[in-house]
């Protein structure tokens, strides 16, 4: 059994993979961007870029959510739970993001922050204390979003409310390819996102921009896969989306979540730490269900004049890939995982996260 | 974003299911799959099903490998 | 009326304080050193140098599969004796009770910590026991301080760790902070994984036995392995490889932290040790480790090597390279 897990975990594969890569011999040095904290963990943890060869470059992009969360965001969060008197419910990588204070700090002065393990746990909270007000700060992409969408569906009780920083990937990849600086043979894109999203979007950005991508997993063998396949296909000058995780990844993506997700929720702008006000890049509530709303019943509004970063971060051109993190003045300086002063350095999925933790040796 | 990992669903229960994975079980909601079935591979994120597993694609992407001469577990570093 | 749970009037030093370490603290761990409840216990003079340590042991959930904070309060000073060359001998446990803790629970408690001791040969000697406020405790909260006499040998005088040792693990890592991950409120994970809390006194003991007297000796508690090498590359002044490969980890373990999304190299053993040994020594290590139960699981992991001072490297098992660092705060499951 277990053809969906083990072979792909297989080293042998992957050795095979890694030599057809090698073998490639591309006229000019590659770069290709990922979207998605969860590749830059994954190529982080299993040595990737230690293994790739030197003229191809794997660049983190903006693909973590909490490390694109303004910081209005966590604020109105802090102040929700500080002022109001509410159970705040959020995943775990939101808890030390700075803010104007973290919520890890807002626990320490009296407010109850409860980690939880998705949007359902955070209901089962409100079902648990009817005295009690819940937000659940909802952070996340397409992935995460259609898991709310879910809980909103489901009709949760009315002490529940949420606060939603969902984010949206497509809108974002737009916003990039208008920045001047970048340059970019390629995309590795996010394999969980297009599980729920399907690829349509994606066939769409890559004619746009003439450029390929490859839908790419998880699992080591998975992103050398991708990569390969990707790498043969700019070095072939040919402009396709290609799927190499269709174990995950339907065309259509997942026709259920969708659809769920267009129930509740309807496009808003929204803004990026690092890339500001993207149109059509955020979720509201729609009409029916606009009373789980928690920044309407608690009548908190958000701040956009917070200060997005401390000074010198260069957290906002890391996370669109225009500097690597060794290139930030604050790198394993002022700012490290014990003492992050940016969001990409407080999230495991944050690129300076990663990189400060991974660090990869080369040997050749 | 989006840890997601591949987990065994052992029951179903309407909404609800159990997973399983190197034993190591959870409850998980259903909400966003089609007739999920018991033995199906889901892949798991933020205590939900995002889709079932398709085993006959994985077989198909295993067999890509084999056509691109990438399954010699000696192949050369 | 009060029979059940602990009151405020159990910290209070009359009569029911009197009755709760009688019949309980005193019952369960008995001896004549700590029978005549004086102020201290009198201990005799092994007549060489000693080590003294004391720990403070918080956990929630106060029982979990393979263990509870008893048993962990005993074997966490009992093992950081046994890791510092010496033979634990006697204890003194101080508990801080909340009001309302359920007696039954402090009675399996004590009696654990009890049956620990016993199974570590020592003697628990002299204790206190305060109660706070409801509220203002987590049920128990224990401290355990310990001595012990050192080792003829150790810690060795002609050379520390250096290029071309070896560093060997006695079992399986990150059982114990698997479990506690699991049981954590918002994760809730079902699991038959057993922590690994335990002595080490017999994994030293067969080291020295064997004639493998180990030039670095440590116990990788909370921080995890990770920090325990990290440790050592900066005290040997080397680079320490690990093969991940060759690292011990359980099926169960390794899939609580995929789950979680944390790094088993950073989650607490409780029953396990780290030595560094001489490469001509690795073998009579491993041997003498793995014919005990809490050995059966030993491996050498890596080797100390001159290059790259004080870092720690990760051979991966797919030919890649990466440092290894401690783990920097709170270990939060991940979702994002």
């Amino acid at each position: 059994m277990s053809d969906v897990l083990e072979p792909f975990r297989d080293p042998g594969r992957l050795r095979g993979l890694t030599h057809r890569l090698c073998n490639l011999t591309p006229s000019k040095p590659i770069a290709f961007m990922h979207v998605c904290g969860t590749h830059e963990n994954a190529i982080g943890r299993f040595g990737i870029r230690s293994l790739v060869p030197r003229w191809l470059r794997v660049i983190a992009g903006p693909g973590c959510p909490v490390c694109v969360c303004p910081p209005a965001e966590i604020d109105a969060a802090a102040r929700l739970s500080l002022d109001h008197g509410v159970i705040l419910a959020t995943f775990g990588d939101m808890v030390r993001v700075p803010g104007r204070i973290s919520l890890a700090e807002a626990r320490a002065r009296g407010a109850d922050v409860r980690v939880v393990r998705g949007v359902h746990d955070a209901v089962r909270l409100a079902e648990r204390h009817p005295d009690r007000q819940v937000v659940m700060f909802a952070v996340g992409f397409e992935t995460t979003a259609c898991t709310t969408a879910a809980a909103v569906a489901a009709r949760p009780p009315d002490n529940f409310t949420l606060l939603l920083a969902h984010r949206l990937i497509p809108p974002a990849l737009h916003a990039l390819m208008e920045l001047p600086d970048l340059r970019l043979d390629g995309f590795l894109l996010p394999g969980h996102a297009t599980t729920v999203t399907g690829t349509a979007d994606y066939e769409a950005f890559a004619a746009a921009t003439n450029l390929p991508a490859a839908v790419a997993g998880f699992e080591p063998v998975d992103i050398l896969l991708g990569l390969e396949r990707l790498a043969t296909l700019a070095v072939h000058g040919r402009v396709e989306v290609t799927n190499a995780y269709a174990r995950a990844v339907r065309p259509a993506g997942n026709p259920r979540a969708i659809g769920i997700t267009d129930k509740v929720f309807e496009p808003t702008d929204a803004p990026w730490r690092g890339l500001g006000v993207i149109p059509g890049s955020g979720l509201s509530l729609r009409e029916p269900y606009r009373q789980l709303d928690a920044l309407d019943r608690f009548g908190v509004t958000l701040d956009p004049d917070l200060p997005e970063s401390f000074p010198g971060c260069e957290c906002g051109r890391v996370m669109v890939g225009l500097v690597e993190p060794e290139d930030c003045p604050l790198f394993d300086n002022a700012c490290t995982p014990s003492s992050p002063r940016g969001g990409c350095m407080v999230s495991l999925e944050g690129t300076c996260h990663s990189r400060f933790v991974y660090r990869e040796v080369r040997n050749d | 974003m989006c840890l997601a990992i591949p987990m065994q669903l052992t029951a179903i229960d309407g909404p609800q299911g159990v997973v399983d994975t190197g034993g190591v079980s959870c409850d998980i909601r259903l909400d966003l799959v089609e007739t999920p079935r018991v033995g199906d591979y889901v892949l798991v994120h933020a205590g939900y099903a995002i889709t079932v597993l398709d085993e006959a694609e994985a077989v198909e992407t295993l067999a890509l490998l084999t056509e691109l001469g990438v399954m010699d577990p000696e192949s050369p570093e | 009326m009060t029979d059940n749970v602990i009151t405020l009037g159990h910290g209070s030093g009359g009569l029911l304080t009197h009755e709760l370490v009688r019949d309980l603290f005193v019952r369960a761990f008995s001896n004549p050193l700590l029978d005549p409840l004086d102020d201290g216990a009198i201990l005799p003079s092994p007549g060489g140098p000693l080590a003294l340590t004391t720990d403070a042991f918080v956990v929630s959930p106060l029982e979990f599969l393979g263990g509870d904070i008893g048993s962990l309060a005993i074997n966490g000073t009992v093992n950081d004796l046994a890791v510092s060359g010496a033979r634990p001998q006697h204890i003194a446990l101080a508990a801080i009770l909340e009001e309302g803790l359920d007696r039954a629970l402090l009675e399996r408690v004590v009696l654990s910590a009890a049956e620990a001791a016993r199974g570590a040969g020592v003697l628990v000697v002299t204790g206190d026991t305060k109660v706070v406020e409801r509220g203002k405790g987590d049920g128990v909260y224990l401290t355990t301080t310990g001595v012990g006499a050192m080792r003829p040998g150790f810690p060795r005088s002609d050379r520390g760790p250096g290029p071309g040792d070896v560093v060997l693990v006695s079992g399986p890592v990150g059982d114990h902070g698997a479990v506690i991950l699991a049981a954590r409120s918002g994760v809730e994970l079902q699991t038959t994984l057993a922590s690994d809390c335990g002595p080490v006194t017999d994994l030293v003991e067969a080291l020295f036995e064997a004639d493998a007297v180990p030039l670095f000796l440590r116990d990788p508690t909370r921080g995890g392995l990770a920090t325990l090498l990290c440790d050592l590359a900066e005290a040997g002044g080397c680079e320490v490889a690990v093969s991940e490969a060759d690292l011990p980890l359980r099926t169960e373990t390794s899939a609580i932290c995929d789950i979680v999304g944390v790094d088993p190299l950073h989650l607490a053993c409780e029953g396990c040790v780290v030595a560094v040994v001489e490469a001509d020594r690795a073998n009579q290590a491993l041997d003498a480790w793995r014919v005990l139960e809490s050995g059966a699981g030993a491996q050498a992991i890596g080797e100390l090597r001159s290059a790259g001072r004080g870092r720690v490297v990760l051979h991966t098992r797919y030919g890649g390279a990466r440092t290894l660092l401690r783990p920097t705060a709170e270990l939060l499951p991940r979702i994002c």
